[in-house]
This record gives C-alpha cells, structure tokens and sequence, in this order.
C-alpha cells in the first residue's frame, strides 16, 4: 500500500540556478498525481527531489521538508534507504544491457543482496504481470537481453523493475515521452490500474495524459508551484491567470 | 501485502554508508598511488646518483669522458647519441607516418582502411626486443652489404658517411627507431586528422579545391598543433627506447659526425653497464643518467599531451 | 586594384584562359603527386612489417622443436637445449603484475570516471597516468632495482612483476576511465533509482556494462609489458635453471631473447628466433582468447 507525502518549503539548485522555489504540495497516498507545466518548470527536479535523486549530481543541492508518511526523508534516513521505497521510471527506458529481462526485473533486489530463489522468481512474475508485460516475454526471460526488447517493452520491463521492490510511491518522470501512441496508451492503463495500490506521482507535458490518469493535478511555472487541485477542476476552472492560459495553449 | 517479505528485507538492509565511503577511499587510493609511483620514481633516483650529483653538478652533462676505471664520468656522448638517433629517427618516420594518416583518413579506400591500420598497429604490439633481433640479423647485414656502400657512393661528400661501416652504428639505430615510432605517429595523427570536422573538408571543396589542397588547408592546417604533439610523443618514445637500440647501436660512447660511428645512448648505457658497474660511483652515475632520461621524458610528454588534448578534447572519443 | 571604380556590369568570368588552364593543370598534377607519396609511405610502412613478420615466422618456425617447450637452455657448446623455464619464468612474472597492475589500475580508473568528474585532482591524477605512460622503461627498472633489490639483496621475481606491474597501471587506468565514460549516465541513475549503495552500482552495472572494452584494455596492457626486456634486465635477472620462487632470479623470454641474440653462438641465434616467434604467438593467442571469453558472457541483443 502507499504512502502519502507532504512538501514543505522545498527549494533546489543547480549551481547557482534556483530551481525550485518553496514548493509546498499534500500528495496523497495510492492516487495519481500528474505534474505539468512547460519544459524547465522544474516540475523534473520536483520529483527528483521526492527519491533524493537530485542530489547525486555534484552541483545540485535541495532543502526543505519532504515527510512520507511519518517520516523526514532528508531527516530520518539516507539516500539509499529512501530509494529503495520509492520507485522511479525515467523519461527514456533505462534496461540495463548485459542483464537478461529476469535478471533486469529482479535487479533492485539482487543488487541490494537479496537472495530467496523462490520468491524472486514469484516477484518476476507478479511485476511484469503488473506491467502488462508477462504475457509477451514469459518464454524468453532468461535467453534475452533486456535491451534487445522494443522501447515500449523496455518502458514496461522498468516500471515493473520500479514494482519489484515493493515500493510505497512510484514517481514517473515522463514515462511515454519517448514512445509511440500505441505503447503510450498502454502505460496511460497500466497507470489507472496500479494508482489504487501505490502512491503515484507522473510528470507529463501531455495534458491530455495527465487528465486522463490522474486525480491531482499541480501546474509548475518557472520554479514555483502555480496551482494544485483537482485534475477537473484544473482542466475546467483554473484559479490563476497563468494556468488557465496554459491549458487554453496561450504559452508553453 | 502490508508487510511483504521483499519490503521487510530490504527496511532491514542498513543505508550501506559506511560500504560506500570505503568504496570510495579505496579507489580514491590506488588513484593516489599513480602520484606515489612518479614521487618514488623521483626520490629513489635521486638518492641513488646522490654521490655523483654533488661530485660532478651540472658538468656532469657537458663533459665526454667516461672511464670507469679511474672514476671520470660525463653524460655528453649518451646525450648526443640520443639526440642524434632520436631526431634521425624523427626526420625518417615524421614524413611516412603523415603519409599514411594522411593515406588512412582521406584517400583509402573504405575496404582496405581497417587491414592497413591493423597492420600498422600489429607493428606497435611487437616487442623491442624482436626489432633488435631482426635489426641484427637483417638490417645490420643489409647496411653493411648494401644501404651503407650506396650512402657512401652517392652522399659521401656530406661527411656524414665517412670511416668504417660494420653495419652497426647511429644509422642502424635511427633506422630501427623509427620503424617503431612509426605506428604510434600514425596512429595519432590518423586520431587527430579524424577529429577535424567534416564541414571543414566540405567548405574548402566547394571552394573548388583539390583534394591535395583539401587536405592542406582543411585537414593539415587544423591539426597541425596535435600532430606536432603526435611527434612529441613520438620523440618521447624513442628517447627512451632501449632494448632495440643497445642491440645495433654499437655501444661505444664516441661522439661522431659520422653516421656509420657506433654510438651509445641513455638508455642503451644503462642497460648494457648497470649490472657489471662495479663502485658507488658508477653505479651513482648511471642511475643519475636515468634521472636524467627520467626527467626529459616527462617534460617532452608533457608538452606531447597538452598539444594532442588542445586538439582531441573536444571530438567525440574514438569507438573502439 | 582599389583605385578602380566600382562598375555594375561584372566582366564575365573566363575559366578557359591560358594562365587558368596552366593553374589547373599544375594543381592536378601536385594533387596526383601527393596522393603517390602517401600510398608509398603507406607500402614503405608495411614493408618492414612484412619483412619482419616473414623473418620471424621462416626462422622461427625452422628452429622449432618439442625441445624448445620442455628443456631448459644448454650449456654453451651442446646443441639442443630450450626455453621451458623461461616460458614458465615469464608467466610467473605476468601473473604477479597482473594480479598487482589490473585490480590498481581498474580501481584508479573507476575513481575518476564515477567519482572525480570534474575535480581538478582528477585531472592531475590522469595526466600523471599520461606521463607516468611515456617513462622508459629502463627508468622502470632501475628504480624498482634501486627499490627492492637492493632492499632484498638479490634479484627476484617479485622485482620483475613490480616493475612491469607500473607498467601496466596508467594504460589500464586511462582504458577503464574511457570504457566507463561510454556507460550511458540513465543506467547509472536506473541503478541509483532502485536503492542500489554507489560502490554496488560501480560494480554491478557501470564496470559490468563496461567490461568487455575494460578487459581488452587489460589485456592490450598485457601485452605491452610480456614483451618488455629492459624493466626485467635488473629485476628478474634471468636464469639459467628451473625457479619457482618469488624471491629468486627468474628467466624470462624476452630477457632470454636478448641475451641469444646478442651472444656469438649461432644455435643460440636460431633458439633466439625460436624464442621471439613464440613470444609473439603467446601475446597474440592470449589477447584472443580474453576477447573470446569476454565476448560470450554478453547476451544477444545486448549492445
């Protein structure tokens, strides 16, 4: 089950770039939560922040409260413990190429010293039939690279790599914006059926994607959190100026 | 579901920090180690031909006697016969490297390149000691028999091929380095020729050029820093090239207009003297003469590298 | 030419006019005449390469016999006689630089690919590599002689493995960085994502994905310093007999090489050509075989 996150206050940089600029949001837990905003909003360094990836790039640097659930994740635990309770799926599909498609699912589990032969092949499976992927290469899991899969497959193969370790929240840093429609529709439904058991936040520039999957929706302009409600009433009645000449396509 | 084993296992696992930060000490210390390895280096000689630094100073460099048997040591036919090998080595290899950059990037066909440079590459993984052996057995015969008449009969009047030719000899050494430097040469102008962008070519074609001039204008002129650093290294190479070079060079340490002179190197004299030096002070001479290849080296090197990286740093690194 | 006045109507421009045809012809002519140079110097480069490879395939291959791999050289005067124990000597010398060369340089490597991106110590670190690569390697040699033999007091095969062991780090190390530097950053961060510790990450994915071009590189070390004399002459030593031990002088192809060949006796020449054909042979094969082996634990489709 997931877990809900509470931002407070959160500001980034990147060298002397303010990124981020006190953002406060409520995500709650197993919803969607789309993120949009024009390319630079900041709304990637955003969910970075969320799994403290941000920090792994030597000039980048983040402060603030981010609480999921009761705990302070910048406080209360490192890097790597908060990693592993949070799944992320990138922009492009990242396999990785000298792993097999089990070897790849398992990957988060394996490389952290996991080692139950019975229950890692059970994760195998239950993650890529959560990812709508099992029935396509349950014959060749161990014959095929991960990397020899198509991009679609690929994206698939790490959103369940992302499900393997269980994870409480799942963040989606534009996980369609590399693929064709056909794939796209297919993580679009994989979305609305894994958002009843995980938290579940996704970055889009698609704001069609971001009607059709998520509850909440927040608009990013510039470093700062312009409006968060709704995902309706967003579309349908936004409060400020800038979102609504956003969503009409007046910018951006 | 709300507490599944995969979930619990890995809440158990620590945050891995202490792993991580001795990761990193480890490898932050063997990069360490590549600075220790040139401090040792530098140290230890320095201690070693302690006794001959303060016997003999700077003079050391300037002075032609080397007598063993009453202690009398100078540096200057090494030095003038590396130089002389070296440069002759340069002034033979130089031209047929860019020849065959020059071969292998504009005007080879595509399905010969990679067996040519193969080929030249198989040349760089031979070992110096084969060079040696097939310079003695071939090349020295051939020099004596044939190279060296014909030199004598046609450029004879220089001076520079004058007394005795038995077939060893600075030439014969010359000769051998510079079948060795070659590939590296090559092999690095071929990089840095590749690192031109193609718009370069193309806008002095349009121009209506030939591809001769192509190749000067657009090729030569914008590489001509990294290939004068390709040469560098080269000389670097061959300042240092020892087991090829004892084995031809006659090791005598004369200094001689002619080329047909045996002669004796830097790094020819320490390996042919180190083991038999008998007394400090030999011994103290020799591993000063090693500082002193040591240190001209890493200066020649040094200006080598910043030239090709001034060139190379921002193309595309090359796919292997 | 300046003082002209600038009229509107251009004289047409005459491509045929004796002076241009002339042009033309002469830059043909210096065009065709340089492209002639360069393949000579190409045929004049490989010429050598021939010669030498015939040279040692024809006397080598006619010096070769069962003897050359099992007897251990005769005494001045006897014919017959090998190298068994140079063969061995060698090996034992490899194995210890290897197991020092591989693990130092790969872990340099990895500091400054994964983790001094843009420090400027890296950089200083790199090109030390770059120089500590053109030193000579007699300098090699009679600083370790300098370092430990005369420490021990004797020449040893530990000695030789040290000073070929320096060799091998800075090639090693530069590969490592280069071949981790070609690892995509996204499989790094997909690795990072999933709670992956950085050091695991390091191993597991950034110097798995890279090791197929980290083990070439190795080897390509590998083989620069089993052909490598001069390091080995004030080290190893040499000798005559069967030695196992570390701390003994030991025989070495390469040294064994150069002492036949610069000796006078011409059955000691043929086992020099012996000897440098199966030098060369046992580089080449080594250097296949690693690639072989890397090569098969990649997946298909993998790139």
């Amino acid at each position: 089950m997931g877990v809900g996150i509470l931002v407070e206050g959160l500001n980034a940089w990147y060298g002397s770039t303010h990124t981020l600029q006190d953002i406060n949001l409520p995500i709650p837990a197993n919803h969607a939560t789309a993120l949009i905003g024009p390319s630079g909003c900041g709304k990637s360094t955003f969910v970075r922040c969320l799994n403290r990836m941000h920090e792994t790039n030597p000039i980048a640097r983040a402060t603030g409260v981010v609480k999921m659930g009761d705990i302070d994740i910048y406080k209360d635990a490192s890097p790597v413990e908060i990693r592993r309770r949070v799944g992320m799926v990138f922009q492009r599909p990242n396999p990785f190429p000298t792993m097999s498609i089990y070897d790849n699912v398992i990957s988060g589990l394996k490389l952290n010293g996991f080692r139950n032969r019975r229950i890692l092949d059970e994760t195998v499976e239950r993650s890529l039939k959560q990812a709508a992927l099992w029935e396509e290469v349950k014959d060749d899991l161990k014959k095929k690279s991960g990397a020899s899969l198509s991009g679609g497959q690929q994206q698939r193969m790490c959103i369940a790599r992302a499900l393997a370790v269980d994870p409480e929240v799942l963040l989606m840093d534009e996980p369609a914006s590399a693929l064709d429609p056909v794939s796209t529709s297919k993580i679009e439904d994989l979305i609305f059926q894994l958002k009843s058991q995980y938290t579940i936040v996704i970055v889009t520039h698609n704001m069609q994607q971001a009607a059709r999957v998520a509850e909440n929706t927040g608009f990013f302009l510039n470093g700062k959190m312009v409006e968060f409600d709704s995902t309706h009433k967003i579309f349908t009645n936004p409060k400020d100026k800038r979102t609504e000449d956003y969503i009409t396509g007046r910018f951006g | 579901m709300q507490n599944s084993p995969i979930r619990e296992f890995l809440s158990k696992r620590g945050s891995g920090s202490l792993a991580d930060n001795s990761f990193a000490a480890v490898m932050l210390l063997c990069a360490l180690s590549i600075f220790a390895i040139v401090f040792f280096i530098l140290t230890i000689l320095i201690l070693r031909s302690h006794q001959s630094l303060v016997q003999f100073g700077w003079k050391f460099f300037t002075r032609q006697a080397w007598d063993p048997v009453s202690g009398d040591f100078g540096a200057l036919p090494f030095i003038y016969g590396t130089l002389a090998t070296s440069l002759l080595a340069l002034l033979m290899a130089v031209p047929l490297a860019l020849g065959v950059a020059v071969f292998l990037t504009e005007l080879c066909p595509r399905p010969l390149r990679a067996p040519i440079s193969f080929l030249t590459e198989l040349l760089a993984a031979i070992p110096s000691v084969v060079y040696g052996l097939w310079a003695v057995f071939v090349l020295v015969p051939l020099m004596r028999d044939h190279l060296g008449p014909f030199l004598v009969k046609t450029l004879g009047w220089t001076g520079f091929f004058e007394g005795a030719n038995f077939g060893v000899g600075l030439l014969t050494a010359s000769i051998i380095l510079a079948i060795m430097i070659l590939p590296i040469i090559s092999s690095l102008t071929r990089d840095i020729m590749n690192a031109v962008p193609n718009s370069q070519r193309e806008a002095v074609l349009a121009l209506g050029a030939t591809r001769w001039e192509m190749i000067r204008i657009g090729v030569l002129r914008n590489s001509r820093i990294g290939i004068v650093g390709a040469v560098m290294l080269g000389l670097g190479r061959a300042l240092g090239e020892t087991m090829a070079v004892t084995m031809v060079i006659g090791n005598h340490p004369d200094i001689s207009k002619s080329l047909f002179a045996p002669g004796y190197t830097l790094a020819s004299v320490i390996a042919n003297e180190f083991s038999e030096a008998t007394g400090d002070l030999y011994l103290s001479a020799l591993i000063e003469i090693g500082l002193a290849l040591f240190l001209v080296t890493i200066v020649v090197n040094t200006i080598a590298r910043l030239m090709v990286w001034a060139v190379t740093r921002n193309a595309p690194a090359r796919v292997h | 030419m300046s003082t002209q006045p600038i009229s509107n109507q251009r004289p047409p421009l005459d491509l045929q006019t004796r002076s241009m045809r002339l042009n033309t012809a002469r830059r043909n002519a210096t065009n065709y005449f340089i492209s002639a140079l360069s393949v000579l110097a190409t045929v004049l480069v490989i010429l050598p390469l021939i010669a030498i490879l015939f040279y040692l395939i024809y006397k080598g291959a006619s010096s070769l016999n069962f003897a050359f791999f099992t007897h251990i050289p005769a005494p001045v005067g006897e014919s017959g006689g090998g190298m068994a124990n140079s063969i061995v000597g060698s090996g034992i010398i490899l194995l210890v630089a290897s197991l020092m060369g591989i693990p130092i340089g790969i872990a340099a490597g990895v500091y400054l690919a994964e983790f001094g991106r843009g420090k400027p110590l890296a950089t200083a670190v790199r090109f030390t590599a770059d120089v500590l690569n053109g030193v000579p390697s007699i300098v090699m040699g009679i600083s370790i002689y300098s370092l430990i033999v005369l420490q021990q007091k004797h020449f040893s095969a530990l000695a030789g493995g040290v000073a070929l062991a320096i060799m091998m780090v800075p090639t090693i190390t530069r590969t490592t960085e280069e071949m981790l530097g070609t690892v995509p950053h996204a499989i790094r961060e997909a690795a990072l994502g999933l709670g992956v510790p950085k050091w695991r990450t390091a191993i597991s994915v950034s110097l798995r994905t890279a090791s197929p071009g980290i083990i070439t590189g190795c080897m390509l070390a590998f083989a620069r310093v089993a052909g490598e004399t001069a390091p080995l002459l004030f080290t190893a030593f040499g000798n005559q007999f069967w030695s196992f031990k570390l701390n003994e002088p030991i025989a070495a192809l390469p040294l064994q090489i150069y002492v036949y060949a610069i000796s006078p006796y011409d059955e000691w020449h043929r086992l020099a050509w012996a000897g440098s054909l199966v030098l060369i042979v046992l580089i080449m094969v080594s250097v296949t075989l690693v690639r072989i082996f890397a090569n098969r634990g990649v997946l298909k489709g993998g790139s």
